[in-house]
């Protein structure tokens, strides 16, 4: 109990901390407001627009949950090809290479002009930037069977799915979860870049409207939203991977 | 059941490892190889299994029965064996699973608790000592009705008083299948052994055993003398003995 309570505490501290710590500099410092606003001025333009921000952090969160699914989805998918079929590996890995070597979010765009203003844009620019580093990190976890379970294959004669299935692919689910919170970094970065480019809706376009009419404050609420969004998605799967090392260390 | 009979060079890539083996492991017996590490003991192993590797044979492979031996060996190793996702019944009926049989949880029930581990089906391999998870792995090897099972060290990682334990379940639960049991402990070889040889550069030579039946007791004073006697023959082909 204590060693629980001790980390959100700590944490806590550290934040009241930062908090009064930025306070004090914007007072002292006497930054005009829409430049820097202090913490308890971002405080109170959170509760005066609490309708406002819930109406673009809806938006938002759903594009970024569909995207992530989606992109988790279809990366998972092609690692299992890849593991399967030696032909599917000639093929799709140098094509893998070459879209991480072009800058997704530099497609936002244009994917705004192919797919319009609404949320289609913004889930395929999150699914096109974590396809990438999910699909990589789950195909060398599924490559990375040790010796005497790939062993164990060829004694039994296992077919190659029933490898893949009963071998390969419960040992590289800590790999897979290396990928997603990888993935869980990126997909907020993703979301709202797809948001300034072109959008009417969601926290990123909040962001640029309050920025353009001097409402730092607002501009910091909504920011402060999204960051709440992105550790619920990390404490979510932080859960669910620590439950899986717990089963396979026993600690 | 069948017997096992091995003649030739083995080889690794071009080069010979172990030169002229004659290797005659009879049916329903225990057959040991022992040998220091290095001089490819685990890869006739392999080469039994048909493993992949640089191993092979140049000679000849004949089986009592005439039947090749792919699909009907048994391997137990020293450790890495089981599923660190999986609970123990899991564990045991992956071989099944993995040939595309469907598990016959009560069968791995009863073998795990005729090798102790009644009551744990439910933990992971992580939760077990050494000797419980190699307990693990020999339920899984009897769980497969293979007909040949070969032994790489399997206890080499345990303490000398579980290695005891775990040497008597073995022979009593692996009676009448046709063993090689790797080794590189004198005493085990010479416990466990209907038939013994000295792996060297130069072929592998027959080791004179107790006239007593396998499993032998560790007390025995033929046991005991032959083990002083083995021991003081391996000490003295040491570069650096005294």
């Amino acid at each position: 109990m204590r060693r629980m309570m001790r980390g959100p505490l700590r944490a806590g501290l550290a934040l009241i901390v930062a908090l009064t710590v930025w306070q004090v500099v914007v007072w002292l410092s006497n930054v005009p407001h829409f430049i820097l606003p202090g913490p308890l001025r971002v405080a109170s333009a959170l509760q005066d627009n609490l309708a406002l921000l819930w109406h673009h952090a809806r938006f938002t969160a759903l594009n970024l949950v569909t995207g992530l699914a989606a992109g988790v989805a279809l990366g998972v998918v092609t690692a299992l090809n890849l593991a399967m079929s030696p032909g599917a590996r000639l093929l799709l890995r140098p094509m893998l290479i070459f879209a991480q070597a072009v800058p997704v979010f530099a497609l936002a765009p244009i994917l705004t002009l192919w797919l319009g203003y609404g949320a289609a844009s913004k889930i395929v620019i999150v699914m096109l930037v974590i396809y990438f580093p999910v699909t990589s990190a789950f195909f060398d976890g599924l490559m990375r069977l040790p010796a005497p379970l790939a062993d164990l294959a060829q004694l039994t004669r296992a077919s190659p799915l029933r490898r893949l299935f009963l071998l390969q692919l419960p040992h590289a689910l800590p790999a897979l979860f290396t990928g997603l919170r990888l993935a869980i970094v990126y997909a907020p970065f993703a979301v709202v870049i797809g948001e300034w480019v072109g959008s009417s809706q969601g926290l990123g376009y909040l962001m640029l409207m309050a920025n353009g009419r001097g409402q730092t404050d607002l501009m910091f609420a909504a920011l402060i939203v999204l960051a709440a969004q992105s550790l619920i998605l990390f404490a979510a799967m932080e859960r669910l991977a620590g439950r899986d090392r717990q089963v396979r260390t026993g600690a | 059941m069948t017997g096992i009979c091995l003649q030739g060079d083995l080889c690794m890539g071009d080069t010979a490892l172990i030169r002229d083996l004659a290797l005659d492991m009879p049916a329903g017996r225990w057959s040991c190889l022992l040998g220091p590490s290095g001089v490819g003991k685990s890869s006739i192993a392999r080469l039994l299994a048909e493993l992949p590797g640089p191993q092979h044979l140049r000679g000849q492979l004949t089986t009592g029965d005439g039947q090749p031996l792919a699909g009907r060996v048994a391997l137990m190793a020293q450790e890495g064996q089981l599923l660190p996702w999986a609970d123990l019944v899991a564990n045991v009926t992956i071989s099944a699973r993995l040939r595309g049989q469907s598990p016959d949880r009560a069968q791995a029930r009863a073998l795990l608790a005729e090798v102790g581990l009644a009551d744990m089906e439910h933990r992971r391999p992580a939760e077990l000592s050494g000797g419980q998870r190699q307990r693990v792995a020999l339920a899984r090897v009897l769980s497969e009705a293979a007909p040949v099972v070969l032994l790489d060290e399997p206890f080499s990682a345990l303490d000398t008083i579980t290695r005891l334990a775990m040497q008597d379940l073995a022979a009593r639960l692996l009676r009448g299948r046709t063993i090689l049991l790797i080794t590189h402990d004198p005493l085990e070889a010479l416990r466990l052994s209907d038939r013994a040889w000295l792996l060297g550069r130069n072929g592998a030579e027959a080791l004179p055993l107790p006239d007593t039946p396998a499993p032998r007791d560790y007390r025995a004073p033929d046991l005991l003398r032959a083990q002083a006697a083995l021991l003081a023959r391996l000490h003295g082909e040491l570069p650096c003995a005294g």
